[in-house]
């Protein structure tokens, strides 16, 4: 086999990890390089330094470290039986290039992936070596974020939580027997485990030690994962289920879903169609409503008839039409928690209108103000001089609102 | 036309810098103090001039000026905007909280709007040119230095300075931009003058790579130009190494896209078969069905799989009983809780370090004693971060009652206890008035006695201290009781 130039490993081993959704670089600890005298920070926020015409930003150095793998998932590009063209990257060109890129401010750090070859063991140690090196010697500030292998030796991960600033383990799929169909080898007992293992190490860290009272470094950016979705016939209502399952068992920061994207040289037991993009937005909009709205997960899809997400409007309204007996909520008197229900305000504009009810009563015309389109907020609230009557229980809202949300996107 | 009406306002101030703040401070204190109303005021940017407030009369220093801290950072953003009337709007903010303090927390004022709405372009220009910063390399060695061209919208080079000086501490940089540059060498941050695109150094060879790298993260088949757009907007791209291959990616993306679902499904790799082989061998099919398991570890591990009820779904793992299997006594619990799901043993949470001590305080040596559950899956509801435990039902407890028989059967105890009502129900094949029948031992058919108490996690959940006391203090009876039992 013809020498690879690390320009053709990059192409390779880019393409590779395209599927991979993740791509924060926040929510780590606060680090700068003023002390080390080193390259790198990380200030809570992390940095979007470009976008792709995909939609997607690009924050981190995203790669695998080799695209060899004994496994064969069939939703994966890389699976053993696949014809794709496969490279290997070594340790030493990875903490370069990641070097590089970083000292240009291309990236924020580096997301590290690799198929599986040879053994678990000898991936992930590869993997925690390149994390070592950035850390120790080239005395790299910036985000590690590092995929784990669940097989992979305890030791390893121990070691890999030292260096990275998030551990992530894909779950693939929402169901066990969903992984089981498409990825054959791949145990979901085996990644429950690691999962639990990673959320009691972190956890036993962030405790602070007997002899030093300091805490020690251990993933301070927590563990994520990441969930194909399309790929099986299993419904947004089971999506979710799994979520909240994930969130509440493995307190993991974010679960990714990741729309089944068509591959090259596809296996026929997988769609041969464009991905569900829409789909996958109305699951990040439904996790959000958990995440940061209070609702919880059965009762984002109760009333619905199929378990599956409306495409045609965000799930907070589906979820308001379904339960016009809530509304209209008074944003004048509302408790936070009845506000944070109302489809089209969100928990800034919330906030706003918080402080500023202590000080004056709020008209339609000031929440209008304050938010980004008051045709959806307008049908589900009372403020003062505005009531909205028989029109919360109208029964043409819904195309009367999508069609008022339509006129404004259009100018 | 402005220019005509600044010079008849009754007052000029001159400052310093587009970003001189502490000159507008300066000023607006004066002002403010001596009541001059906004409208009687222009600002002008005048950086040859010095002492920029001289026209201005004296600060009252018996005047009342009290502004909210919060107000005093919020203007040092603000004072970075392009807007030329930055300056005395702000002022009129100022004029207008004297009499309305309470003027900030009024979101729906169209001041505080058009402070909010400033405020946020001035940081989006701060994060923008956080991510959108492109240093080229030259010189090598001890002369390797990087420096970057950058067009911000805003004034805002000097506020952001500090944040490259924290990321690119062991690096020689320079950022240039139309209104200010600035230059660490390593240890110290200049400001210097403006400067021309053209003074900064041409491409070097890690962009190639870059590029490599854009072109193949790219996903043809997820194509979403507006989202691109909406957080790289075009007046950005000229800066942008990558950004010259976006209109090809786009234009090309059906086509890749197309070509990707059209290729058929191919054969497998030629390696394939080899690394099957040697991997994932097919197990040999076996006719014989899994000896029946005759000791604890082998029930342990076919309990591992158990399906006997919908429970394993949500649970991480089996939680299987624990503990020498010649005790003379077992301890049966409900269910495993949050802890003992993860670390896959039963009794280490919260109740168990409660049912611990007190089995300590009781002389019962957990090490000696058998401790499982009557559920072996944790039930529970998903609230955000956290798992309520919820009962399990007496299905599941039916279902899995088969795993507690055989321990029963293999471990042979003289004394069983029943840790609450569950537990009870499982041992006795029907629900039983726990808190009645405490203290009781109830002889079963089959001739195994069954002690009857509370589950330590009730001890936990009472509030009062002295309640609590008084529970631990009648549980540790119970377990004294037990522990003359055992012997017996």
């Amino acid at each position: 086999m013809a020498v690879l130039s690390v320009r053709e490993k990059l192409a390779i081993l880019s393409d590779a990890a395209k599927y991979d959704a993740s791509c924060a670089s926040s929510g780590s600890a606060k680090r700068d390089s003023l002390r080390s005298g080193g390259i790198g920070s990380t200030e809570g926020s992390g940095i979007c330094h470009s976008y792709a015409p995909d939609g997607r930003c690009i924050s981190l150095l995203k790669i695998l470290l080799t695209n060899f793998c004994i496994y064969d998932c069939s939703y994966c590009i890389n699976r053993s039986s696949s014809n794709v063209r496969r490279a290997r990257f070594s340790v030493d060109e990875v903490v370069k290039l990641t070097m590089d890129f970083y000292r240009r401010n291309y990236i924020e750090g580096l997301f590290l992936s690799s198929g599986v070859i040879r053994s678990p063991d000898e991936t992930m140690g590869e993997m925690v070596e390149v994390a070592r090196r950035l850390r120790i010697e080239e005395k790299f500030g910036g985000y590690i974020h590092l995929k784990t292998i669940p097989e992979a030796s305890a030791e390893l991960i121990e070691k890999a939580g030292l260096y990275a600033d998030r551990l992530s383990i894909n779950v693939e799929l929402p169901t066990d027997e969903g992984v089981k169909k498409l990825a054959p080898e791949k145990k979901p007992e085996t990644i429950r485990l690691s999962m639990a293992k990673l959320r009691r190490k972190i956890e036993e860290k962030a405790e602070p030690t007997l002899q030093s009272r300091r805490r020690e470094r251990f993933a301070p950016g927590g563990q994520s994962t990441q969930m194909i979705v399309g790929a099986d016939t299993t419904s947004d209502d089971g999506i979710l289920r799994a979520s909240a399952r994930l969130y509440g068992s493995y307190h993991l920061r974010r679960v990714y879903y990741s729309a089944f994207s068509p591959i090259p040289d596809s296996t026929s037991s997988l769609p041969l169609q464009k991905p569900p993009l829409m789909r996958e937005h109305r699951l990040y909009q439904a996790d959000w409503l958990m995440r940061f709205y209070g609702f919880s997960q059965p009762e984002i899809l109760a009333g619905s008839n199929d378990g599956m997400l409306d495409l045609a409007i965000d799930p907070k309204l589906a979820w308001a039409l379904r339960n016009r007996g809530r509304f209209p909520v008074d944003v004048n008197r509302a408790e936070r928690e009845a506000l944070l229900r109302v489809p089209g305000l969100g928990t800034k504009v919330i906030d706003r209108i918080v402080e500023t009810r202590r000080h004056r009563r709020l008209r339609l015309e000031d929440v209008g103000r304050l938010c980004h389109s008051i045709a959806k907020v307008r049908p589900f609230i009372v403020a003062e001089g505005w009531s909205p009557g028989a029109l919360t229980d109208k029964a043409g809202l819904r195309q009367a609102i999508t069609r008022s949300c339509e006129q404004l996107s259009l100018f | 036309m402005a220019r005509t009406q600044l010079n008849l306002a009754a007052h000029v101030v001159r400052l310093g810098s587009q970003t001189d703040f502490a000159g507008w401070r300066d000023a607006a204190r004066r002002l403010a103090t001596n009541d001059i109303p906004p409208e009687d005021v222009a600002w002008q940017v005048e950086p040859d001039r010095e002492d920029g407030a001289s026209d201005l009369p004296a600060a009252q220093a018996d005047a009342r000026l009290v502004v909210p801290r919060d107000f005093i950072e919020r203007a040092e953003t603000v004072i970075c905007h392009c807007d030329p009337e930055r300056f005395g709007f702000l002022y009129r903010l100022l004029w207008r909280l004297r009499s309305e303090p309470k003027l900030l927390s009024i979101a729906t004022d169209p001041d505080i709007r058009r402070l909010e709405a400033m405020e946020k372009a001035v940081h989006r220009d701060i994060h923008k040119m956080r991510a959108f910063v492109r240093f080229r390399k030259i010189g090598e060695g001890p002369d390797e230095r990087y420096v970057a061209w950058f067009e911000p919208d805003h004034y805002i080079v000097e506020r952001n300075a500090d944040f490259f000086v924290r990321r690119f501490t062991g690096m020689r940089w320079t950022i240039l931009t139309p209104h200010a540059s600035a230059d660490w060498d390593g240890e110290r941050l200049a400001m210097g003058p403006g400067a021309a695109k053209r003074d900064a150094p041409a491409e070097d060879d890690a962009e190639a790579l870059w590029r490599t790298y854009f072109e193949n993260i790219f996903n043809p088949a997820r194509l979403k130009v507006k989202a691109m757009q909406k957080e790289m907007p075009k007046k950005y791209w000229r800066n942008l190494p990558e950004a010259s291959l976006i209109p090809d990616l786009i234009a090309g993306a059906d086509k890749a896209a197309s070509d990707m679902i059209a290729r058929m499904p191919t054969s497998p790799a030629p390696h394939h078969a080899k690394v099957k082989a040697k991997h994932w061998p097919t197990p040999e099919p076996s006719d014989v069905a899994a000896p029946e398991a005759d000791d604890i570890p082998e029930l342990r591990e076919e309990a591992k799989g158990c399906r006997r009820c919908p429970l394993w779904r949500d649970a991480t793992q089996t939680v299987f009983g624990e503990g020498p299997e010649n005790a003379d006594v077992i301890f049966v619990g409900e269910q495993p809780g949050d802890q003992e799901d993860l670390a896959g043993k039963p009794f280490v949470g919260p109740a168990g370090k409660v049912f611990d001590s007190i089995l300590d305080d009781a002389a019962i040596d957990r090490h000696k004693v058998y401790v499982t559950n009557a559920v072996k899956h944790f039930k529970f509801e998903p609230r955000g971060k956290r798992r309520i435990h919820s009962k399990p039902n007496a299905g599941e407890i039916q279902a899995c009652r088969w795993w507690l028989d055989k321990e029963l059967d293999l471990v042979k105890p003289n004394l069983v206890v029943a840790l609450g009502a569950t537990a009870a129900q499982s041992l006795l094949g029907k629900a039983v008035p726990i808190t009645k029948m405490r203290g009781d031992v109830v002889e079963r058919e089959d001739g195994l006695r069954v002690f009857l108490t509370i589950h330590p996690s009730f001890i936990l959940r009472i509030r009062e201290q002295e309640d609590k006391e008084a529970e631990r203090e009648r549980f540790l009876q119970d377990m004294r009781k037990v522990k003359q039992l055992m012997g017996a």
